[in-house]
């Protein structure tokens, strides 16, 4: 029999993550740090119209861009939001954020461009450019950089094969933000470089104490930049699968028909809910950052006090910390945490190689969870360190 | 930081002072000292516990009683509300707009009990025009929190992306 199988999706590695999550799944009685989603659950009100919406039997296909309503909310949430101005027709509705990524890289990528993606993060940016016959290039970001990138990293990587930057911020799974001076700087390059920005906001709604900027309001950026956002984190949404894409006409309007073809449209069910969330969700997101942000505090002083140094992150709901000095890997340190103190975080090499030394710990938990888990987290660290 | 302290105890009166610390990324010392201005100030003005009552095998009914009333020369409602809220049996009393002019709760271990207030206490009072009593029948949700248990458990997978 000939090989069924197509050979790019044959040498593609299975996620980091997946391998432990079947430990962790072995596991009884394990309690967990790993998870990548919200513990609320959707606002009553969001879940309420979706309800109302089948009773009305609103239940057929939208557009293959999304309903035109919901996409209109899209735009005017983005100007709110993120000070950045669109109208519906460049505006894209998708199932999650990982559609808009996936469907982004295939619609702009010819064989043998070079992606440049910074690592650590999330999991699907490197495979979805393989699968688009792309070249994934990493940057391996730094600590003492509290893991943004930075001018001289971009430089370094481009050559005149680069066509597209991944940014993913803020960042699954260091916590890092890029600040509007980090930005103008990275933008600068863009534009000389003539580069496209795939920019993943997913978490734009969470972070602390400082404002989200999208590099596509930045100088000369919005006609080169495809913003990803969706409803999973804001709005704590994760299992409606939606998310959308905006950008330039351009790259939209080729976007939609790759989208057509490979789902026709993302669930009408969830787009009701999504018109909700954006009209009516601001106060629960506002409550939901703000138990973040207390958790967040708690975790990074508990770890400081454990011995484990992290630098303040400020986005998303994770804090990496450095396990260097106790003489094990990631994935040891994560295997060894689970075995003996029944407790589950991620290697950060999940997320990359040079997550090599660092944890990803979620704070999608409550206090008593976090207060729990840390105390078995410190019981580890004391026995092991010497 | 007040604000941050009242709104986190509003929701969990029992948090140890050096867990509110952390969250807040203070020291167990301010916290402390912010807890004590503000019972000194009557801000907090006590640590009750929730109960469903429901759930145990002591008797207990709740009337929730419209009150009219005479709302008196140079003091307005305060006067009458607090010969009111000075009973035992008085759960709650606040000042409405609208069609009366105060909600009354009151809890006892028997309706009649509770009739009994309503008709030797409250109804006679001089400035009492006129009440009109409503029985709980069960309760549902009190301070934001629901009386009956939700099967909401983490359905969420242990480890992922």
């Amino acid at each position: 029999m000939r090989n069924p199988l197509n050979e790019k999706v044959q040498v593609m590695k299975p996620s980091g993550i997946r391998k432990f999550f079947d430990i962790v799944s072995e596991m009884k009685d394990a309690i967990s740090l790993g998870v990548g989603e919200p513990d609320f659950e959707t606002p009553w009100h969001i879940r309420e119209e979706a309800i109302y919406s089948l009773e009305k039997g609103k239940t057929v296909y939208t557009s293959n861009p999304g309903l035109k309503e919901l996409r209109l909310e899209i735009c005017d949430y983005l100007k709110r939001r993120c000070a950045l101005d669109y109208s519906e027709k460049e505006v894209l509705v998708t199932i999650g954020g990982s559609e808009a990524i996936d469907v982004a890289l295939r619609s702009m990528i010819d064989p043998g461009d070079e992606v440049l993606i910074p690592e650590p993060c999330y999991v699907s940016y490197v495979p979805c450019v393989s699968l688009a016959d792309g070249v994934p290039v990493t940057i391996e970001l730094k600590e003492e950089n509290e893991f943004r990138l930075t001018k001289r990293e971009l430089l370094d990587a481009i050559t005149d094969k680069t066509k597209i930057l991944i940014m993913p911020f803020p960042n699954n799974p260091t916590g890092a933000i890029m600040e509007e001076k980090d930005l103008r700087e990275i933008a600068e390059v863009v534009v000389e470089k003539d580069l496209f920005v795939i920019s993943d906001e997913i978490y734009s709604e969470l972070t602390y104490g400082k404002n989200h900027v999208s590099i596509a309001s930045m100088p000369g950026m919005k006609e080169r930049t495809i913003v990803i956002n969706g409803f999973s984190k804001s709005f704590a949404m994760t299992g409606w699968r939606l998310g959308y894409a905006a950008g330039p006409e351009l790259i939209i309007r080729q976007m939609i028909k790759v989208h057509q073809f490979a789902i026709m449209c993302a669930p009408t069910t969830s787009q009701h809910a999504a018109v909700e969330a954006l009209r009516n969700g601001e106060s629960d997101v506002e409550m939901m950052r703000d138990a973040y942000d207390k958790r967040r505090k708690f975790l990074v002083t508990r770890l400081r006090e454990i011995g484990l140094e992290c630098f303040e992150p400020y986005g998303a709901f994770y804090v990496f910390p450095s396990i260097k000095g106790l003489g094990m890997t990631s994935e040891e340190f994560a295997t060894k945490l689970l075995e003996e103190e029944k407790l589950a975080v991620v290697p950060g090499t999940a997320f990359g190689d040079c997550g090599e030394g660092f944890l990803r710990i979620s704070y999608a938990y409550s206090i008593e969870q976090l207060k729990t888990a840390l105390e078995r987290m410190e019981r580890f660290v004391a026995r092991y360190r010497k | 930081m007040r604000e941050e302290i009242l709104k986190t105890l509003d929701k969990n009166s029992k948090i140890p002072e050096s867990d509110l610390a952390k969250m807040l990324g203070m020291t167990e010392e301010e916290v402390k000292e912010e807890i004590r201005h503000l019972e000194e100030e009557h801000v907090i003005c006590g640590y009750p516990t929730l109960i469903n009552w429901d759930a145990t095998t002591e008797e207990r009914v709740t009337a929730l009683i419209e009150v009219k009333v005479t709302p008196q020369r140079g003091q307005g409602f305060d006067k009458i509300a607090e010969r009111i809220y000075r009973y035992d049996e008085v759960e709650s009393v606040y000042l409405m707009s609208g069609g009366f002019d105060l909600t009354v709760i009151i809890e006892g271990k028997s309706m009649r009990e509770v009739a009994s207030f309503v008709s030797s206490k409250l109804a006679p009072m001089e400035a009492v025009l006129s009440t009109a009593t409503h029985f709980v029948l069960k309760k549902y949700k009190e301070h934001g929190l629901p009386l009956v248990p939700e099967g909401g458990s983490d359905e969420r997978m242990l480890v992922t992306p």
